[in-house]
């Protein structure tokens, strides 16, 4: 049962960028040449009165994919829905995103996913698949209807916001999964040990008073569930990875062969507690929150070496007026899909931490693998998912506003170097700088 | 240094915290006079904001207010428009708008104060915000050691309790080490912060006996009403009997504090509370001249401030 992606119908592209770097390292590409598009796919004869584009210092790379947004629809439009959270998206150089179910209803029947589908192919401007939920209302206890998901085309299924708290209601997803063969999402969290908790439970939060995440919190989760996906032969994919014992969990259930795969998102790899001493909650209470240096060493190398396989935003629209409380009150979560190449590749590529054809495999290529969607590749004759970069460009963050309804990124007033000038996303131009 | 902000007492260094502690000398003897109210911030307006209980904290912000001839407007969460639901940032707005000089918070969440701080040009004084702060608090402390005890300098000080959920003790540490006094903490293991010889630069013990080093003991309440469910200690009965505070664990010569309220029975003996030679009350009178001293500090110009003769001159009633 494929999962289904959604997208506005547009006119198909036609350019040539001239003498750009053309990079594609799962495809094995990476040379400076001319990049054709024609007709919304890679490469073919350039038809007569197509657009020519100065490459010059430009890098194009198959577009990314995020497997894990909110896009607040249904029910929270005043945050972002599917034509805002796409165009930021684009702007990001995203081709194809994936939304969380956690929305009010929650994405947990075959109506409310076709009433999605139906509005991503009116309004998207990449393509945008979604996820459904675990349980019935994402309140841990009874599966939803899986195999009509399924059919309807769920990417997937995750409680995304909240852990499957129940071993046995995640033992019986886990069974379920051999029908559905679609990767079970797992926001990985043992409540009893998050508590309260507003950030990350060390030194930071010892000083401030701030009631602590532990990272076992997460990793005692990790390491449940892989023993319970080793047991019934089912896949899992961990959302979010922010400690560095999680890292370990996943390394060593993989080595034993478990079907696990990870995300890391841009912040976490990019900040840390520190940052949370301003007790600023618009840029930096999310969860799992910003953890120690010690941790983001930990998840940089893990993606490195790719025992995470990808990078996914979480990306988490709220208003102001949401975040404007005080630390302890306000809700978690940042944006994330306009800023996520340029934060790692200012803050992880250009400081040599993580070569740019890793990082572009790891929002690329891997992306898709680790939740079985197809792609992108600048290889001929592919349908034309391109990100064009400027690596050079430096920009300040929410200068000029956001394409995202929302503006609490965690990187806001930040200049970061590199930016998305253009992105063609399904053979069609979606973001033009 | 009029119109700055105290929120953290790591906001004042040493020599900071020294000048008010030498301008509350000063406002101890104006407490001495038949009239104890004094010009000093004639039409100067302080607006006193407790969206959590307090006794202390609130009545001697608001009598140091007065006795300075400040205007002084007290806002509690209920009867306010709070109650309503209104925000904090818009509370702190529509109160900004009266033009106030000083702005004094308590809150149950820490960065409240924070918050406010981005929405008002008054100056903003933690009045307590949540786990977090209580500067006050510390310097009404380092004001009752010095005075009853003697300089800091050297000076070791127990906090005893429940650290992890007191702000009274996170300010306290840095504020006592701002000064140079030594710091330890004693708790079950279950109410140390992690990480908190690292985080706080203190020694941490779970031994009740380790109070034997101290020169002072400072007792913290047990604050069952951040604890929630899930329990830091078995009960009160087991925590009274291992780490509760009595005279049967101190020995002669060692003072003994609280910032109040007590539990009595809990973290100190009903005796031991009544006992005159603690410190206790001694805090709570010390509470008004400090932030008499503090609300000077924030208010008084410059060069006024620097002047060691401040103008302290008796008000007709």
């Amino acid at each position: 049962m494929p999962a289904r992606l959604a997208q506005r119908p547009a006119p198909p592209a036609s350019l040539v960028v001239r003498g750009t770097r053309v990079l594609d390292p799962a495809a094995g590409i990476d040379e400076v040449r001319d990049l054709v598009v024609a007709g919304g796919r890679i490469g073919g004869p350039l038809p007569k009165d197509a657009e020519e584009v100065d490459g010059a210092g430009l890098v194009a790379v198959p577009g990314f994919v995020d497997p894990h947004v909110h896009l607040r629809t249904p029910g929270r439009e005043d945050l972002e829905d599917i034509a805002t959270g796409t165009r930021a998206a684009a702007a990001g150089g995203f081709v194809t995103i994936v939304a969380m179910p956690n929305t009010a209803p929650v994405v947990d029947t075959a109506p409310v996913l076709r009433a999605l589908l139906e509005r991503g192919e009116r309004e998207a401007v990449v393509r945008v698949g979604f996820y459904a939920a675990i349980t019935v209302g994402q309140a841990g206890r009874e599966l939803t209807e899986q195999a009509e998901l399924a059919e309807t085309g769920a990417c997937g299924f995750t409680d995304d916001g909240h852990p499957v708290a129940d071993a046995q209601v995640m033992r019986r997803a886990l069974q379920y999964q051999r029908i559905t063969g679609l990767p079970l999402v797992l926001h990985e969290e043992d409540p009893s040990l998050s508590a309260r908790g507003v950030m990350h439970e060390g030194a930071v939060a010892s000083r401030l008073g701030l009631a602590g995440i532990p990272s076992i919190s997460e990793s005692v989760a990790v390491a449940r569930d892989a023993v319970l996906a080793e047991y019934e032969g089912g896949r899992i994919h961990v959302c979010h990875v922010s400690a560095a014992e999680t890292v370990e969990e996943i390394r060593r259930a993989r080595e034993r062969g478990v079907a696990i795969t990870a995300e890391v998102t841009p912040h976490h790899l990019v900040l840390t507690d520190r940052e949370v001493e301003a007790l600023d909650p618009t840029r930096h209470k999310m969860n799992p929150p910003l953890r120690e240096e010690s941790d983001r060493r930990a998840l940089i190398a893990a993606l490195r070496e790719g025992v995470l396989d990808c990078v996914a935003t979480d990306h988490a629209p709220h208003a102001a007026d949401e975040k404007e409380v005080p630390f302890e009150e306000a809700p978690f979560g940042v944006t994330g899909l306009e800023t996520a190449f340029a934060a790692c590749h200012t803050h992880l590529v250009r400081t040599g931490d993580l070569p740019l054809e890793t990082l572009v495999r790891r929002m690329g290529a891997d992306a898709a693998a680790a939740v079985g969607l197809p792609a992108p590749t600048l290889a001929d004759g592919a349908p034309a998912d391109v990100a064009l970069i400027d690596p050079e460009a430096r920009w300040v963050v929410g200068e000029g506003g956001f394409q995202s309804r929302s503006r609490n990124s965690a990187f806001l007033g930040e200049e970061l170097v590199g930016r998305v000038v253009m992105t063609i996303a399904g053979g069609a131009m979606a973001w033009r700088s | 240094m009029s119109r700055r902000s105290l929120i953290s007492i790591s906001d004042l260094d040493r020599s900071e915290i020294a000048r008010i502690l030498r301008v509350s000398n000063r406002f101890a003897e104006v407490m001495t006079r038949d009239i104890k109210k004094v010009p000093t911030l004639r039409g100067r307006t302080v607006i006193n904001l407790f969206l959590e209980p307090s006794t202390r904290t609130s009545t001697s912000f608001e009598l140091a207010g007065k006795r300075l001839s400040a205007d002084v407007i007290n806002v509690k969460g209920s009867g306010s428009s709070i109650e309503k639901g209104e925000t904090l940032k818009d509370t702190v707005i529509t109160l900004g708008s009266y033009a106030p000089d000083v702005l004094v918070i308590r809150h149950a969440s820490v960065g409240a104060c924070q918050l406010a701080a981005r929405h008002t040009d008054a100056a903003v004084v933690n009045a307590g915000d949540g786990k977090h702060e209580h500067p006050t608090q510390t310097l009404l402390d380092l004001y009752t050691i010095e005075r009853e005890v003697g300089p800091l300098d050297g000076l070791h000080i127990a906090f005893v309790g429940d650290v992890a959920h007191s702000r009274v003790a996170r300010s306290g540490i840095r504020g006592f080490q701002a000064m140079g006094a030594r710091v330890t903490l004693i708790a079950p293991p279950t109410l140390i912060p992690r990480d908190a010889e690292d985080a706080l630069g203190v020694a941490a013990s779970t031994d009740i006996r380790d109070v034997a080093d101290a020169d002072v003991v400072y007792v913290l309440r047990m604050q069952l009403e951040r604890m929630g469910p899930g329990g830091f200690v078995p009960s009160l009965r087991e925590y009274a009997a291992t780490y509760g505070i009595g005279h049967a664990r101190l020995r002669p010569g060692q003072r003994v504090m609280h910032a109040g309220p007590i539990n009595r029975g809990v973290e100190i003996t009903g005796e031991l509370a009544d006992d005159p030679a603690t410190l206790i009350e001694r805090q709570a009178a010390n509470g008004m001249i400090v932030r008499m001293a503090v609300l000077y500090d924030l208010l008084a110009e410059p060069a006024e401030a620097a002047a060691s003769a401040a103008p302290l001159g008796v008000v007709a009633a």
